[in-house]
């Protein structure tokens, strides 16, 4: 779900070629994990087919393709409702967080705001569990504490990263 | 209606602006956490809301009544008579006992002290203290000076509990079962709390919480 909401907030940003599209995003959200060239172009075909994008042939970027792909209202519509959206407060979704402060700081949205919405949604997960805990068997409180302790893991991160957007938003703006 | 508010409060210290403009309003019964990274304002809010500072500007109310208009010994008043406290470190007086500790607010405000004794008694089997009361705060752990603390912060019965990192000092475990202890013993007196923490778990105790950031607070309402 993030890969074609991730490239079409890079498309927000700039018309891309799929070629330099892919370039983009392994250098900024793959980290090791680079995307497939049939990924790409079948994720952009997607897109298409979906009204999110449009392409205009005007020649070749850096790679040989000539299709150059365009975000259209739709598409940008999409991107800003996935920014505002809290995430499901589960444990392990830095990745999916990580790519929304990084959009959203590119894309010069208010990512302190969408940070704290997460916040909000993060500390209302660890209020529920806080409550099985107290009002539950033992062995249930043992897995809310599972979950407490990745939550609150989630949300120190969080707060370092909130404290941090003046410093990011000047890195991965340009 | 709000029994506990700040509306536009600012202070500094020096040159060195602490609250810019803060805004909070506490329900009466509720328990809520403030919430912020150091240095960002939230014990100076929580003196502010409880008459321990006096802001610079804007207005600070207790049940219809501003404090920051009030002098020194009308908000000692209050602070004695309607208002408890919990600190980081336990800060009992060391030459007492527990259980005196416990009665000092009661005969501050005027009980006499074998019905304060009394009274303050009948919290050590409410916070798992049982037969700890002859002790000085030396001879308790940490987690038992800090149970002391919340005997003594509610025992006069306030209408406010302020509590600045409760559990600041304590382990994750024994901390947790000092915020059970006080939200608990709190509902169960129909006690207002204000707590602040930087500690997500503690926070995940209150109905709601708020952020302090540059001074300012950040109500965290989710969007969904």
């Amino acid at each position: 779900m993030t890969v074609p909401l991730t490239l079409l907030g890079l498309l927000e940003r700039e018309p891309s070629h799929g070629y330099d599209l892919k370039r983009d995003y392994d250098a900024i959200f793959g980290r090791g994990k680079p995307l497939s060239f049939g990924q790409v172009y079948s994720t952009l075909a997607r897109l298409t087919r979906d009204g999110k994008v449009v392409v205009s042939e005007v020649g070749p970027g850096d790679g040989p393709d000539r299709k150059q792909y365009v975000i259209t209202d739709a598409g940008a519509t999409e991107v800003d409702a996935w920014l505002v959206q809290p995430v499901e407060p589960e444990p392990h979704l830095q990745t999916v967080l990580f790519a929304k402060v990084t959009l959203a700081l590119m894309l010069e949205r208010p990512a302190a705001e969408y940070l704290d919405r997460q916040r909000a949604a993060h500390l209302q997960r660890m209020r529920e569990l806080t409550e099985v805990k107290r009002s539950g068997a033992l062995v249930d409180g043992l897995l809310a504490d599972h979950g407490l302790f990745h939550l609150e893991a989630d949300l120190r991160w969080i707060e370092l990263t909130s404290s941090r957007l003046d410093a990011l938003a000047k890195e991965v703006r340009r | 209606m709000s029994l506990l508010s700040a509306e536009g409060v600012t202070l500094s210290f020096g040159s060195t602006p602490a609250l810019r403009g803060a805004d909070l309003a506490v329900g009466e019964g509720e328990v809520l956490a403030i919430m912020g990274p150091s240095g960002s304002g939230k014990s100076t809010l929580l003196h502010c809301l409880a008459g321990i500072l006096v802001p610079d500007s804007g207005v600070v109310s207790f049940a219809g009544r501003r404090l920051d208009a009030m002098g020194e010994n009308e908000r000692s008043a209050l602070r004695r008579d309607q208002f408890g406290f919990v600190f980081q470190f336990g800060q009992l007086v060391p030459e007492l006992t527990a259980e005196e500790n416990v009665a000092l607010p009661l005969l501050l405000g005027g009980v006499r002290r074998a019905a304060a004794v009394r009274e303050a008694r009948e919290w050590f089997p409410r916070l798992g203290l049982d037969g700890l009361g002859g002790r000085r705060s030396g001879e308790l752990s940490g987690g038992q000076a800090q149970r002391v603390a919340l005997a003594r912060g509610l025992v006069a019965k306030p209408r406010v509990l302020f509590a600045d990192e409760p559990t600041g000092s304590l382990d994750s475990l024994t901390g947790e079962q000092v915020m059970e202890l006080l939200v608990t013993s709190a509902r169960a007196e129909g006690t207002t709390v204000v707590v602040v923490t930087h500690e997500p778990r503690v926070a995940a105790y209150a109905d709601s919480e708020v952020v302090v950031r540059d001074g300012r607070v950040h109500s965290l309402a989710a969007s969904t």
